[in-house]
């Protein structure tokens, strides 16, 4: 194979692959379309939009979460990151994945045994339902649309970059048909839809990575040390390059971001609103249980081919066509895919092709599953039961969900829009910092402490919610870096990218607080109830 | 693990009232579940949490060490990093083991009385 000088996805020069990555896609949304209509003829009660019926196997949960967790930031992120940075790329998938055992060991089965079909369910359970229902309902949906607007920009980008589309209005269509194919995937297939888009999805992407993977190990004659260090000479950075540091370790601010990134990783994850909502589609709780540990199976089998394809990309890319190609190294798999194939082959092109496609579907199941997560909420906490003081018919809600869905879409496609020119990479960190600030204090202390009271639960998740978002809003994120969504101006005064390292123990603290403070009495008939419940499924539903 | 378990009948089941759910809490049987979760959950929780954090502090503040090369290319921080998804799955295998022996049968038996409505 001869060396290659020229950067092969830059703007432009993609257009020979053009015609057959467009018919890859096209292949990808036709199928999904049909799924999406056969899973609407039989989605008739609540239960089967919001819940997809409760009958999919714990494998097929498994498979379902897994498509809906592995984003375009872990695939092409994570892949990037390390082909970037060595090592420290390495050291988010890490976090990404020892979350789990929170959601494993302290949240799914209680969750699937108390809920009926969102986070809120749960977490106003035993509190008074109008105040809790409507914070709950603020921080799914605050959580769902920080996360979606990542995705949203993600596929803009990504998709122009993949198919050398430059101009300003191609950009925004690509984020419009992105958002109209959500718009269509949940109105019209519910959960039903969005979960077996998840699951073609979540075998797409591992196929793909598999494949990858595999030639990359071919390549190397299945030796890592070798993989490593050729990464490392070709990186420029030497041994550097495989150890900890090069992106976090640069001085004391940076290192405590780091400290801060990996809590709100880790405790992020079952907090999730779009997550917690999977579990409610299976039979029982033993399922759930078992769909986690399918899920842990997949997502970190997944992470650990990653390592191959960011190393892979080093060893065998030059730095500077990753980078030139994307700033943040975002196309780093799918140049890999071209170059591992052979950057004049047919074969090259084929592999380029296919990954692109399956970044393009992982981007969709993803936005499918953050748009189901914040409609739901806003129909089943917000209109039936606030607002409609849980006197809504079953018909009136579903009408709500379906209406909801569409305001949502909308309102993402004119935000992704306007952010598509802003980094918005960092708020799906936001996103993971919100939920283990605002959701996981208040899931935790309504399942395990019997004291706690509705204005413990309204403190922590407003608390927690206001600080993680407050922060972000004053630090480097948003102004006063090269890199921050507002570049030109300069208002932060927090210095740290993520604040999880504050807002997480205040959001605990002030649930805390809250309870001691409060004057009302827990119901302690209530909470014999969830606790007999959560632990035994007894009335489950 | 329903092996004691009537079979499941046409009938809607039981929907126990909250005195019989507080009876049920208040129960020994009940408190025997309860610790069987926590007392496995809840250090474990600890242990995960803080060995991963051991990890972040290392890698943070360890350099040197983490960059120790063992064999080839391969440094203590790789290593490390591979171990974390070891006991992740280690810890989903054990939990999962441990669940279906010692919470599912003391769940389900409760569950079986009280939607029987005996």
């Amino acid at each position: 194979m001869s060396p290659v000088q020229q950067s092969v996805l830059a703007a432009g020069e993609a257009s020979e692959h053009r015609p057959l990555i467009i018919s890859l896609f096209a292949v990808f949304v036709v199928a999904t379309l049909v799924i999406t209509v056969w899973a609407g003829r039989q989605t008739k009660s609540a239960a089967d939009f919001y819940a997809g019926g409760r009958q999919f196997s714990a494998f097929q949960n498994g498979l379902a979460v897994s498509g809906d967790y592995m984003s375009a930031a872990s695939f092409l992120g994570i892949a990037g990151a390390i082909a970037l940075f060595g090592y420290d790329g390495f050291l988010y998938s890490i976090g990404f994945l020892v979350a789990w055992l929170v959601a494993l060991l302290l949240v799914a089965e209680p969750l699937r045994n108390s809920g009926r079909y969102t986070m809120g369910d749960v977490l106003a359970y035993r509190m008074r339902q109008r105040p809790v229902r409507t914070a709950a309902g603020t921080s799914t949906i605050v959580v769902s649309i920080f996360y979606l607007l990542a995705q949203m920009a993600g596929a803009g980008v990504l998709v122009s970059l993949l198919l050398g589309i430059t101009s300003d209005a191609g950009k925004v269509a690509i984020v419009a048909l992105v958002g109209v194919l959500m718009i269509v995937y949940v109105s019209i297939g519910g959960m039903k839809g969005t979960t077996w888009v998840q699951m073609v999805k979540a075998v797409l992407l591992i196929s793909g990575t598999i494949l990858i993977t595999f030639l990359v190990l071919l390549k190397f004659n299945f030796n890592i040390s070798d993989l490593l260090g050729t990464a490392a000479e070709r990186s420029g950075k030497g041994d550097a390059f495989l150890e900890p540091g090069l992106q976090y370790g640069a001085t004391g601010t940076s290192k405590l971001d780091f400290i801060s990134l990996g809590i709100a990783l880790v405790l992020g994850t079952a907090g999730l609103p779009h997550i917690l909502i999977r579990f409610y589609t299976v039979p029982t709780a033993q399922a759930a249980r078992k769909s986690v540990i399918w899920a842990i199976g997949i997502i970190g089998g997944f992470y650990l081919m990653t390592i191959a394809l960011g190393f892979g990309a080093a060893a065998l890319i030059d730095q500077k066509e990753i980078t030139d190609s994307n700033p943040s190294g975002n196309t780093a798999a799918p140049l890999l895919a071209l170059h591992i194939g052979g950057v004049d082959s047919a074969w090259g092109a084929v592999l380029l092709a296919t990954i692109s496609a399956v970044a393009f579907a992982t981007i969709l199941a993803v936005v499918a599953g953050l748009t189901l997560a914040s409609s739901s909420s806003f129909a089943h906490d917000i209109y039936a039961n606030v607002i409609r003081k849980g006197k809504a018919t079953e018909k009136e809600e579903m009408k709500a969900v379906r209406w909801a869905t569409v305001l949502i879409g909308v309102v993402s496609i004119a935000l992704g829009a306007l952010a598509r020119d802003l980094n918005v990479a960092g708020l799906v960190a936001l996103a993971f910092a919100v939920a283990a600030s605002a959701n996981l204090p208040t899931i935790l202390y309504s399942l395990f402490w019997k004291r706690f009271t509705t204005q413990g639960a309204l403190w922590s998740i407003y608390g927690g919610l206001i600080v993680a978002v407050g922060l972000v809003l004053f630090s480097p994120v948003v102004s006063g870096d090269p890199k921050a969504m507002f570049p030109d101006v300069d208002f932060h005064w927090f210095p740290l990218k993520n604040p999880g390292i504050i807002s997480i123990p205040f959001g605990f603290l002030m649930g805390w607080l809250g309870t001691v403070l409060s004057k009302e009495e827990p119901d302690t008939g209530k909470y014999a109830e969830l606790e007999v419940r959560s632990l035994t499924g007894t009335g489950a539903h | 693990m329903a092996t004691d378990a009537p079979p499941p009948s046409k009938t809607e089941p039981h929907s126990p009232s909250t005195e019989e759910f507080v009876e049920v809490q208040q129960s020994a049987e009940f408190g025997e579940l309860r610790r069987a979760h926590r007392s496995f959950a809840f250090p474990l929780t600890v242990g995960f949490i803080t060995w991963y954090l051991l990890y972040v502090l290392l890698s943070n503040y360890a350099g040197g060490f983490m960059g120790t090369k063992l064999f080839g290319h391969i440094n203590v921080a790789f290593v490390f990093g591979i171990a974390q998804f070891v006991t992740t799955f280690l810890i989903a295998w054990w939990y999962a083991r441990y669940s279906s022996a010692n919470l599912d049968p003391k769940g389900e038996a409760i569950k079986s009385r009280m939607e029987g409505g005996a």
